[in-house]
């Protein structure tokens, strides 16, 4: 007999093993597969029931947080409403959904930060209060932003403005706000126009018009083919891909024209000759530098910006089928147009905001980013977000110039109304016509700037579909105002 | 060191798991729990303690390690039962410890010789299978989930069958040691030696009861554990393997036959292989509670939530994630706070616990003591297979309590004389012979 309770031993030791088998198959193999399950209210409850930490400005100033609501849940509310809405974004518990910031930074928000204790907390149950994120932003000038955006659609009745302010030489944004935007606590009935959940700052792509003159006078300049004094002619009208190129009041410029000349007046012709010059390939090689044709490389939800390129609609290059970005060597595109930041090429505010960020910190370009550190519940940083190089444009002395360069083009040129006292801006601006009706022009109105003896910030303002609508005039002055507020912030 | 000086040594995981699980659960739900639930578990371990003291009385030979196997167990359960149900229910169960306290020393003091029970076999057979049947008589029982699983009395409810297994093995037990000899000889037909019907014949009607508890009961789950405690005991007293293959092949074509003929059978094994079908998840009585005992179970993960962490109801409301989380499903809520291995830790124990039962049973010196071991080890052995095996979904799901973790009385109460038979056999099996 006892033989045969020593197999029935066996017996019972297999018969356990299957039950840890099989719990191991939910708790571990299969639990990510069950945790995602639609029906599982579970997870999504033991969610929430984690406080998630709060957004905060440079200064300390509450973005976003979370209060216990009456049924034990947390709830997220945004003091800032719409003046922050599309920055931060929204997380909104019952539905899932996150957009902004709260999407992008929700491992540290939920407090999930370190590994270790992601793995070990568990004997301790999981964190129950997430992590605090510090981020760049400025309410300040966010708020100045606004309410010169507001201005430009109310009173010079563009469509829709963003300004981005970005500190060049650690890629801090200090201001990324547009106009239409949304208010978080009526997310439901935003329709347009007047709200959109479309964040134009780093979704909207527009031709940037003259300031794309910038990253072709970058190309020429940096590859040893052009230099701030060489010469060149400005007919107009002058022939470019077959079609008549026209200067602003249809202006001619002689042969000693210098490129500081061309930068300052924004002379089309001169510069659809050094593009042509400088050629597809470098072209495509400096606008890569810049980072054009990547989605930007900030801490944002990737799907919610845009990269910036030459964009070819169905079937206007060799039968493509839907809207395509082909790189500027392809021969669809209109080289001489495209160093005047016309015909084919769109571009997101934030990538001109990085364009001129790079010039001032002397061919530097740093990785933009929105937040600075995260902060858990006990107060320690776990969290510092560096400063980090995305790629080195140009040499510094080509940079130097070029700063040089567009501080003509706010003494003299076409951005005169940049040109605060005591600031010394350089800038460019940029006018591209959208449409034309009943004879009005309704332009892109653009101006990228910075203060050129203190470059301790650049601001790039992005004003759409404003009748008449040139850069100098209207978005000029929004840029240094903006400017001005966070020198002043800064001091 | 002397037995019962390993059983008190043997206490002391017991006292630590319940003094970390209550103050860990109290921290963590301080809000909803008063200082004075904390006694509860002094009142508990206070039990463990005496029920020590009783048995180095009566019993100073038994196999040390039973108790406090059992004593971690019945721990365990109360702190889940305290960490799901809060202070009311804790105490109620400290206070079914209590009664079974009393039940066990009653036990031990009544039987010291158990083997009269041998004189009331058939009446103790006969009385089992009445308590099988009551749950179906009209007005006492009441049909939950569809299965018949409980009696009511005014002021109080309880399930027959928890007492019904412990009579069964004792019949069996018995009936076996009698007729072994005669159930392993027999004729031989066809190569294969076939027992004389007249020994087999209470065989057969067990295993007919067991078929009857199905179709009556519609409980798979109690049948199991009958008919696997049969088979056992029956492997141990023939040492014939081909009874198990042929026992298992009847009761496999017998509930293959009832899941696919009866509605209620079938709805059960449809939630099993399919507990997602949003169909079934959503109908009343469907598969909700084994999807969610799933979700329950993955998001304990390898290390767990950690005591009190894991959601019993949805929030704002009383409306249960898991239907019955203190009794058939607590084993969900374990993986759930104590991860795969809290649940691995608990399922050792038990082996433990069928460890000692069986090493109980190999000592014993005569058959009906070493059959009664086997039964009454292998009984809880099965039964924690069928329910936790039905919450991880190795076999549809049937209501069965966790044994000593489950929240209960008659769990208790059954598995206290369970315990006190086993202690007993294994005192008289340890006794040292006087020197010849």
């Amino acid at each position: 007999m006892n033989r045969a309770i020593v197999r029935l031993f066996a017996v019972v030791i297999l018969l356990f093993t299957v039950l840890v088998v099989w719990t191991s198959r939910w708790t571990v193999f299969g639990a990510t597969a069950l945790d995602h399950n639609p029906l599982n209210k579970l997870a999504f409850f033991a969610s929430e029931k984690v406080k998630r930490g709060a957004i905060l400005a440079d200064n300390g100033e509450v973005l976003a947080r979370s209060v216990r609501a009456s049924d034990g849940l947390w709830r997220r509310i945004y003091p800032q409403r719409s003046l922050f809405a599309q920055t931060i974004g929204y997380y909104y518990p019952g539905s899932g959904r996150y957009a902004g910031l709260e999407l992008a930074r929700t491992a540290a928000l939920k407090g999930l930060q370190n590994p270790l204790t992601n793995l070990f907390g568990s004997f301790n149950g999981v964190p129950t209060v997430g992590d605090d994120v510090y981020t760049t932003l400025d309410p300040k000038a966010q708020s100045l932003a606004r309410q010169l955006l507001q201005a430009a659609i109310t009173r010079d009745h563009a469509l829709s403005g963003s300004v981005v302010a970005i500190v060049p030489q650690t890629g801090a944004v200090k201001v990324l706000f547009s106009l239409p935007t949304y208010d978080d606590q009526h997310l439901s009935g935003c329709q347009p126009p007047g709200c959109s959940q479309f964040f134009d700052a780093t979704q909207g792509r527009y031709p940037p018009g003259s300031t794309f003159k910038l990253v072709t006078t970058t190309a020429a300049m940096n590859s040893g083919k052009f230099t701030p004094n060489s010469t060149l002619a400005g007919p107009s009208p002058l022939m470019v891909s077959g079609q008549p190129l026209h200067n602003d009041g249809d202006v001619s410029y002689p042969p000693s024209t210098t490129l500081t000349e061309a930068l300052t007046y924004s002379i089309n012709t001169i510069y659809a000759q050094v593009g042509q010059d400088v050629g597809g390939r470098l072209m495509q090689q400096y606008m890569e530098r810049y980072g054009f044709y990547s989605i930007p490389p900030l801490d944002y939800p990737a799907n919610q910006m845009a990269a910036s390129g030459e964009f070819f609609s169905p079937h206007t290059c060799f039968g493509n089928r839907r809207t395509e970005m082909l790189p500027v060597t392809s021969s669809c595109v209109d080289l001489g147009r495209t160093s005047i930041g016309q015909a084919n090429l769109a571009v997101t505010p934030l990538q001109m905001a990085m364009v001129v960020s790079a010039i001032a910190n002397r061919g530097r370009l740093m990785q933009p980013r929105l937040t600075s550190r995260v902060i858990n519940s006990a107060g320690q940083t776990v969290q510092t977000i560096r400063p980090q190089l995305y790629d080195q444009v140009m040499r510094p002395q080509i940079a130097i110039e070029l700063q040089q360069m567009m501080r003509h083009v706010v003494e003299e040129g076409t951005g005169q109304a940049a040109n605060l006292g005591g600031l010394n801006i350089g800038g460019k601006t940029g006018t591209a016509t959208d449409y034309t009706r009943n004879g009005v022009e309704y332009d892109d109105a653009w101006f990228v700037g910075f203060p050129e003896s203190d470059p301790r910030i650049a601001v790039a303002v992005e004003l759409t579909d404003i009748p008449n609508g040139y850069g100098g005039t209207y978005a000029a002055p929004i840029a240094a105002q903006v400017i001005k507020t966070l020198l002043a912030e800064h001091q | 060191m002397r037995a019962r000086n390993w059983e008190l040594f043997g206490l002391i995981p017991a006292a630590l798991l319940l003094s970390a699980g209550f103050a860990a659960v109290y921290i963590q739900r301080s809000n909803q729990l008063s200082t004075v639930s904390l006694v509860y578990g002094a009142i508990f371990l206070g039990l463990c303690l005496a029920g020590h003291i009783f048995v180095r009385i009566t019993l100073p030979h038994a196999d040390p390690f039973i108790f406090p196997l059992v004593a971690v167990l019945a721990c365990f359960g109360i702190v889940m039962v305290y960490r799901i149900d809060g202070a009311t229910v804790a105490r109620l169960q400290a206070q079914w410890f209590v009664f079974g306290l009393v039940l066990f020393a009653g036990t031990v003091l009544l039987f010291r010789d158990y083997r009269k029970l041998e004189n009331y076999r058939y009446l103790i057979m006969i009385g089992s299978l009445v308590l099988l049947v009551l749950p179906r008589v009209p007005h006492l029982g009441e049909q939950v989930n569809g299965a018949y699983l409980a009696i009511h009395l005014p002021g109080i409810s309880f399930q027959p069958t928890e007492f019904g297994k412990v009579g069964l093995v004792i019949f069996l037990a018995s009936y076996l040691r009698d007729h072994r000899q005669a159930l392993a000889s027999g004729r031989r037909i066809l190569g294969y030696r076939v027992p004389p019907l007249k020994h087999l014949g209470p065989l057969l009607v067990l295993w007919g009861a067991a078929m009857l508890a199905l179709i009556l009961l519609h409980d798979i789950g109690s049948s199991l554990m009958f008919y696997g405690g049969l088979l056992a005991i029956l492997y141990v007293a023939t040492d014939r393997i081909s009874f198990v293959i042929v026992g298992m092949l009847a009761f496999a074509g017998g509930a293959w036959y009832l899941g696919t003929h009866i509605p209620h059978i079938n709805a059960r094994v449809q939630d099993w292989l399919h507990p997602f079908d949003p169909k079934l998840y959503g109908v009343f009585g469907g598969s909700y509670q084994l999807a969610n005992a799933q979700f329950a179970m993955a998001a304990g993960g390898l290390f767990g939530q950690g005591f009190g962490h894991s959601l019993i109801t949805v929030p704002g409301s009383n409306y249960l994630f898991i239907p019955v989380p203190d009794t058939d499903m607590i084993y969900s809520i374990i993986t759930s706070e104590l991860g795969l291995f809290g649940a691995a830790g608990l399922l050792v124990v038990y082996v433990l616990f069928v460890a000692r039962g069986f090493k109980t049973a190999m000592l014993a010196r005569d058959s009906f003591s070493k059959l009664l071991a086997v039964g009454l080890s292998s009984v809880v052995a099965i039964q924690v297979f069928v329910i936790v095996g039905g919450v991880t979904r190795v076999i549809p799901l049937t209501g069965v309590p966790l044994p000593f973790v489950s929240y209960g009385g008659s769990s208790i109460l059954a598995n206290s004389v369970l315990v006190a038979l086993l202690l007993l056999i294994s005192d008289r099996a340890r006794r040292p012979t006087p020197a010849a």
